[in-house]
């Protein structure tokens, strides 16, 4: 029974209380997080003394015994601390940067660097002002890239030869993400088919390309396909080898896609159809929306991949960053600061597959329509 | 070249067979402009494969099926006129859920119809308002009960201002206090002289809705009459049994 004398209010004068103190705000964000059982406050403690055992050493070399200054010789730095020497970065940074471009023209990767995003800007983001507009930009940006990158239209002619460091990796990772993608919706469509040819290309395709290491199609990509190719063609070595890079990222997409595919449920297929569409607007309209909503992480994932397997192209003579740090330790002034060098090459390739990564995140979450399935 | 203008399909001598199953034989049906019927029978007994061959989900591999004057070959442009005029409701809405409802609605007269899309548009706000959710319009189909999705499918439908309509089992897949409202519309579109062809065990709609009501078991038609004769006065063991099933409780 209810003693109502012993409540302090009457029924429903009862007033809003806080709530107790340990269970809201940073006391209770700290408790829930760090000490909600014994082991987790084991693990909050073992995780501190982890950080305190190797973030001073870090620190202390790679910021406050490390050696900023603009010298020349790994000697002079050791002179001013025995620190990390970032001295070889400050030196070697534009060969990182843009290979051996000739330094007058420098300013066409740069602005080719910038116009990139701007040209990405409405692909990514569907909620920008004048985005039809803009896509025709993005669209003739391909076409602009080339003459800025290698001259022609009275810009002087630049060889790919002198392509190298992250210019050569940012232009082997867009090309291949942007080409590989409609090229794996069109083979997992392929795959899809109800037409045997098609259907049968497709899967050899996939199955050849994914059963080959991207290392063997950049040896074929530089040497063998010369005997193949008629005497007398030649075509330049970054073009062969972004096109393989192209036809290997596009299998492992279109097998991510297939996946998409095989999770929508036969019934908007059908609803599709007896709404009257034909295939192709079934596939743009119905499907596939949805299909690539559910492999973007698989997508993405696969984009991140092929970003780093750039590093590759280092087998077949292409000076991207990791061909930079070679010659770089092979220079006697700069020997045995790899460290330095890998932990730069790495900051860099971290900073572009982690925005791709909470790219990927934003979208999926732009895309949720609140569907379940059930 | 309509033979029987009055007729909105014509089944003639049709089989079908899943592989080596034989699911629908020798099936022949004549639907006037007009007429609503109502199919029921057993689970398994073809009743959906019937009508989903109507519009060419199903292949059928003998006789003649013709709608709206025009029968059904392996010709896409036929399948592509058939299926513009034949609306179909399933069981499970089938909406698209990554458009939101008013996308769903605008997406076949924009592109099957080419209509403009503030025309589209309109038209699909008339045909919410008909099943009485214009106020969802913006809402995605996931945000919506089972029944307001079964309503939305019915309108998209309707946007396409089809000459027949399909209903594949429309309630079936809906919490018993949903059905009606489902029901409420598909009475309400009867009465504005609708051709429809109704799978459903919803007896009470075949009652008061339906011209004919038809019986299929083991893919055949076993038995069809007006509702009250078929109701009251069933000639065939199979029906007689059917009914005690399904209306003893």
């Amino acid at each position: 029974m209810t003693q109502l004398s012993k409540q302090s209010y009457e029924p429903g004068k009862h007033p809003d209380l806080p709530p107790p103190r340990m269970e809201v705000g940073y006391m209770g964000w700290l408790r829930s997080n760090f000490f909600s059982s014994p082991f987790n406050v084991f693990l909050t403690f073992a995780a501190l003394y982890f950080l305190y055992v190797t973030i001073p050493p870090i620190l202390d070399w790679a910021v406050f015994r490390a050696v900023f200054d603009d010298v020349r010789h790994r000697n002079e730095c050791r002179e001013i601390a025995d620190g990390a020497c970032w001295a070889v970065v400050r030196v070697r940074f534009e060969q990182f940067m843009y290979g051996f471009y000739p330094q007058e023209l420098r300013w066409r990767p740069n602005l080719a660097f910038v116009l990139l995003f701007v040209a990405l800007v409405p692909v990514l983001y569907d909620r920008v002002r004048y985005r039809k507009l803009w896509l025709w930009f993005s669209l003739i940006y391909p076409v602009l890239a080339f003459f800025m990158l290698w001259g022609g239209l009275g810009l002087e002619p630049v060889e790919s030869a002198k392509m190298g460091g992250f210019l050569l990796t940012v232009l082997i990772g867009v090309t291949g993400i942007v080409v590989s993608l409609p090229l794996g919706i069109a083979l997992s469509l392929g795959r899809h088919s109800t037409m045997p040819i098609v259907r049968v290309l497709s899967i050899w395709y996939i199955e050849f390309f994914r059963g080959v290491p991207l290392i063997t199609l950049l040896f074929v990509a530089s040497t063998l396909l010369n005997y193949f190719l008629p005497p007398g063609t030649y075509f330049d070595l970054l073009l062969r080898v972004i096109i393989m890079v192209i036809l290997f990222s596009a299998a492992y997409i279109a097998e991510v896609i297939r996946g998409g595919l095989a999770a929508i449920p036969k019934g908007q297929f059908e609803a599709a159809d007896a709404l009257g569409l034909n295939y192709a607007q079934s596939m743009r309209l119905i499907v596939l929306p949805q299909a690539l909503k559910v492999s973007i992480p698989g997508i993405v994932n696969t984009f991140i991949g092929l970003f780093k397997d750039t590093t590759l192209v280092v087998i077949v003579g292409l000076l991207d960053p990791l061909g930079i740090s070679r010659s770089t330790l092979a220079d006697s002034s700069w020997q045995g600061l790899s460290t330095e060098l890998y932990i730069f090459i790495a900051i860099g390739f971290f900073i572009s597959c982690f925005s791709m990564s909470r790219y990927s995140l934003y979208l999926e979450r732009r895309l949720d329509t609140g569907y379940r399935d059930k | 070249m309509k033979e029987n203008s009055n007729l909105a399909i014509e089944i003639n001598n049709m089989h079908k067979w899943f592989g080596e199953f034989h699911v629908l034989k020798n099936i022949n049906l004549q639907v006037e402009r007009g007429e609503r019927i109502v199919i029921c029978g057993p689970s398994g007994s073809g009743k959906s494969t019937l009508i989903r061959c109507i519009n060419r989900l199903e292949e059928h591999q003998r006789g003649n099926i013709t709608v709206d004057g025009i029968t059904l070959t392996n010709n896409l442009k036929n399948i592509a006129e058939i299926r513009r005029e034949v609306g179909m409701v399933f069981q499970h809405f089938n909406l698209f859920p990554h458009l939101t409802v008013l996308e769903n609605c605008t997406l076949g007269p924009i592109w099957v119809r080419k209509m403009p899309k503030d025309d589209a548009e309109a038209t699909a706000m008339k045909y919410l308002e008909r099943v009485r959710i214009p106020e969802q319009a913006r809402k995605y189909p996931g945000q919506l009960s089972g029944g307001q999705q079964q309503r939305v499918a019915i309108a998209r439908s309707l946007c396409m201002n089809p000459k027949i309509m399909l209903f594949d089992e429309p309630t079936s897949a809906l919490d018993p206090e949903m059905i009606k409202e489902v029901l409420d519309v598909m009475i309400q579109l009867a009465k504005s002289g609708m051709t429809m062809l109704v799978v459903t065990h919803e007896m009470g709609f075949a009652k008061t809705v339906a011209n004919r009501v038809i019986f299929m078991d083991e893919g055949e038609i076993i038995e069809e009459n007006v509702p009250k004769k078929f109701f009251e006065s069933p000639k065939n063991d199979r029906t007689k049994l059917f009914l005690s099933q399904i209306l003893s409780h």
